[in-house]
This record gives structure tokens, C-alpha cells and sequence, in this order.
């Protein structure tokens, strides 16, 4: 064979490279390692609004029901099988169990390399605690609002009932 | 077996005569349900579908003679930006508005005299989605990104915005903006309790559907200091907005047009 030692060299560069996809994920701290989520600890959030094995592999037609019924359909609550009501509600309700997603979400998500791009436009739990609360520019002491006497709230209720 | 020519012709006659029978029919049922549904509803009364099938059609009621947006007052675009995480670019002409100042002869282009009382001149006027009854936006959406509710308002579902912009072409009011950069780095204090855009989304003023849902009124209607803002059931005869367009004389932006606007000007 004419040129032996740089045929053979040539292999195992080109070799080297077309598995270096996988020695990156070896050497890189977090791609293999096995997701760990944090489950919820407290006492009143044990159960999800379903089935661990639906959840695990459904959350995500889930999540895209509530969002078309919540959006385009007005309904915003779920009753469960077991027959507890929920706020379909990502931000309160999923998150208020599960308030960290870089401890929840993306253990898994990182793992198997599917990006959430939830954060886009939803805001983090995290962020929600920064900032001004609009509960301020609304509270009667505001200025914005200073001048303005709400109307009969429950007369508003009522006439706003047929999104219930 | 073969079918003779006499028979072909004579089913080719046949069919002809049921195509013709069936349409006619589902013509003339159309025009008597028209009849009796424009009956229903009211003479000169559109016959849009929310104002047909439903209890309640909202509408808002701007008091123009209140109003003091010319004399600087920013309240209400104050309180919906802050609320609504409204980006700002800087430059007018990316500019996102869901409620803005315009003249009144710009707002109101069909309308514009030579000569005019003079309180009206130059004045500015809040503007915001008309919130149509006859949306074209919603027409044009090839995915369904914009719709109407069966309350009436124009909601956007931002998951499913594609950008194509065909809505900002439909909308003759200008009343919606294309995010052509990340909005949020442009955003001064983000409101944790509402969402962000992301680039490439339409946006524009849904009459604060998410507060409607709770049963509250629109910010800027809440935030106006000299109440000149009304919201309310424009299908219910006792409402403060039907009372209101009862009594004074009232004008809307492009009537012409036939989309039907939903948001009522007293001058």
C-alpha cells in the first residue's frame, strides 16, 4: 500500500472529527448528566393536575390545550380526574409548584437538547419578584389613579359573567 | 353494459336540474333569514355575528369635551404601557402603540372642516383599536392569530403570530405594531404579571381582556382622571355607554369603511 502512514493518519483525523460531537458531550459538565428535577415538598402541592405517567408524557398537548382554551375559548379553569379544580394558569399554577424551571423544565429539556422558548415572552418567576408591582400603580394611593373612584365592582362582575 | 347517448343525455339534464333547484333554494332561504334577522336585531343595526348571537357587544365611549390630551395629559398611555410591557424603540417609526395621541383631523380625516370650532382644532384625541365589529384584521389573518371573541373584542393569541403583517395592511386605523426588534431590553420595569412580545409579533390593544376576564374595567378607563372613558355593554339598553350615546351626539373613526367601530367619540 503506497502512502500508508498518511492514509492512516488521515483516518484517524478524519475519525477525531466526525465523533467529536460525542467527546464534547463527554467532557462537558452538564449534557450526560442524569436530570435531576426538583419535585415539589410541601404538603398541599403533592399531586399534579394529572397523572405522573400522563404528565411525564404529555405536558406539553397539555399545556398547548390550555393555552388554545385560556386564549380563544375563555375557559380558565380544569377539573382534574380526581376532581380538584385548577386556574389554568402556566404562570400560577405550574409555576407555584414548580417556581424554578432551570430546576425543573430544563433538567430534562437540557438533557435531550429540546429548547423551551416559553421564556420568549412569559415572564420567570424569578423576574416576577424584581420591579415595581402594577398592584402599586393601581392601589388607590397611587397618583395615576388618585383622582378616579372605581365603579360598583360587582355590578362589573355581572356583566362581565358570560366569560365564566 | 353500455349507456346509450339518449340516456347520458338525460341524466346530464337531470342533474343540471337539481344543481339549479338546490340553488336556488339555499338562496331564497338566505334572504328570508336575513329578513327576519335584521327584524331581530334592528333597522340600521349591522348583522355581524357578535351582534347577532350574543348578550354582550362592548364598546367604549370616549367624552371628547373631558378629554384633556391636549393640554398634555398622558395618563391613561401611561398606565397601559407600564402594564402591558410596551417597548420603547425610541424611533416613532417602529414605534408599538396600543393607545396614542393623534390630532383630531388626523383621527378623524373624513370628518376635517376648513373652519371648525376651535376647542376642536388641533386637538389631540387617544386613540386605540376600534375593536371592530366587522374586523378586517381578523379577515386577513391566515392563521387565526387575530380573532374575535364572542364579547366582541379583537384578541391577539401571540403563540400563533406568524408576522406576516397582513392585519397592519387590513387595520385602517394603524392601530397595530410589528415588534422588528426584541422588545424586551427596551421595556423600563417589566409588569411580572403580563407577558412580553418576542420579534417578528403583531401587538395591539385587546381592551385589557385579561382584566374584562376579572371582571374590571380597562386601565385607561380606570385611569382617566376626569372621566372621560366609559366602557361598558353596548347590547344592554341601561348601560352607561347606551346612555350616553342616547343622549349625545356621536362620531367614529372611518365609518365608512364598514368595519364597523366599536369605539364611540363625543364632541
Amino acid at each position: 500500500m503506497y502512502d500508508c502512514g498518511k492514509i492512516i493518519a488521515g483516518l484517524v483525523i478524519f475519525v477525531g472529527l466526525f465523533t467529536s460531537p460525542f467527546w464534547y458531550d463527554l467532557s462537558s459538565s452538564t449534557a450526560l448528566q442524569t436530570p435531576n428535577p426538583v419535585l415539589p415538598t410541601k404538603a398541599d402541592q403533592n399531586e399534579c393536575v394529572a397523572s405522573l405517567e400522563f404528565m411525564r408524557r404529555d405536558h406539553m398537548a397539555l399545556l398547548n390545550e390550555w393555552r388554545t382554551e385560556v386564549v380563544r375559548d375563555g375557559i380558565t379553569y380544569y377539573r382534574s380526574a380526581n376532581g380538584r379544580e385548577f386556574e389554568m394558569r402556566y404562570t400560577k399554577t405550574c409555576l407555584g409548584c414548580h417556581p424554578d424551571p432551570s430546576q425543573f423544565c430544563d433538567q430534562c429539556h437540557n438533557y435531550i437538547g429540546v429548547s423551551l422558548y416559553c421564556w420568549d415572552c412569559h415572564n420567570k418567576p424569578a423576574l416576577q419578584r424584581q420591579g415595581p408591582q402594577l398592584a402599586e400603580i393601581l392601589s388607590p394611593k397611587s397618583e395615576i389613579l388618585n383622582k378616579h373612584q372605581m365603579q360598583n365592582p360587582k355590578q362589573l362582575k355581572l356583566m362581565f359573567s358570560h366569560r365564566r | 353494459m353500455s349507456i346509450s347517448r339518449r340516456t347520458i343525455l338525460k341524466l346530464a339534464g337531470l342533474t343540471a336540474l337539481g344543481v339549479t333547484a338546490e340553488n336556488y333554494a339555499s338562496a331564497h332561504a338566505g334572504s328570508t333569514t336575513a329578513k327576519i334577522l335584521s327584524k331581530a336585531v334592528g333597522a340600521g343595526k349591522r348583522l355581524t355575528k357578535s351582534n347577532l348571537q350574543q348578550k354582550v357587544r362592548l364598546a367604549m365611549v370616549v367624552d371628547l369635551r373631558k378629554c384633556v390630551a391636549d393640554q398634555g395629559c398622558t395618563k391613561c398611555i401611561d398606565v397601559c404601557n407600564k402594564a402591558h410591557n410596551i417597548p420603547d424603540f425610541g424611533d416613532s417609526k417602529d414605534a408599538i402603540k396600543w393607545i396614542w395621541k393623534e390630532p383630531y383631523e388626523n383621527a378623524f380625516v373624513d370628518q376635517e372642516n376648513f373652519y371648525m370650532r376651535d376647542e376642536f382644532r388641533n386637538k389631540m384625541v387617544p386613540v386605540f383599536c376600534n375593536n371592530c365589529d366587522n374586523p378586517p384584521c381578523v379577515e386577513v389573518c391566515p392563521t387565526q392569530a387575530t380573532f374575535q371573541r364572542p364579547d366582541g373584542i379583537v384578541m391577539m393569541d401571540w403563540h400563533r403570530c406568524i408576522g406576516c403583517r397582513y392585519c397592519m395592511a387590513a387595520c385602517p386605523y394603524g392601530s397595530r405594531s410589528f415588534n422588528w426588534r426584541d422588545p424586551r431590553p427596551f421595556i423600563r420595569d417589566i409588569n411580572p404579571d403580563y407577558p412580553t412580545r418576542m420579534k417578528g409579533v403583531v401587538e395591539k390593544c385587546t381592551w385589557c381582556d385579561e382584566r374584562v376576564d376579572q371582571g374590571l374595567l380597562p386601565l385607561c378607563v380606570e385611569a382617566c382622571p376626569e372621566k372621560a372613558m366609559v366602557f361598558g355593554n353596548l347590547n344592554d339598553p341601561n348601560s352607561e355607554v347606551r346612555q350616553l350615546l342616547k343622549d349625545n351626539f356621536s362620531v367614529r373613526r372611518k365609518p365608512g369603511l364598514g368595519t364597523s367601530p366599536e369605539v364611540y367619540y363625543l364632541v
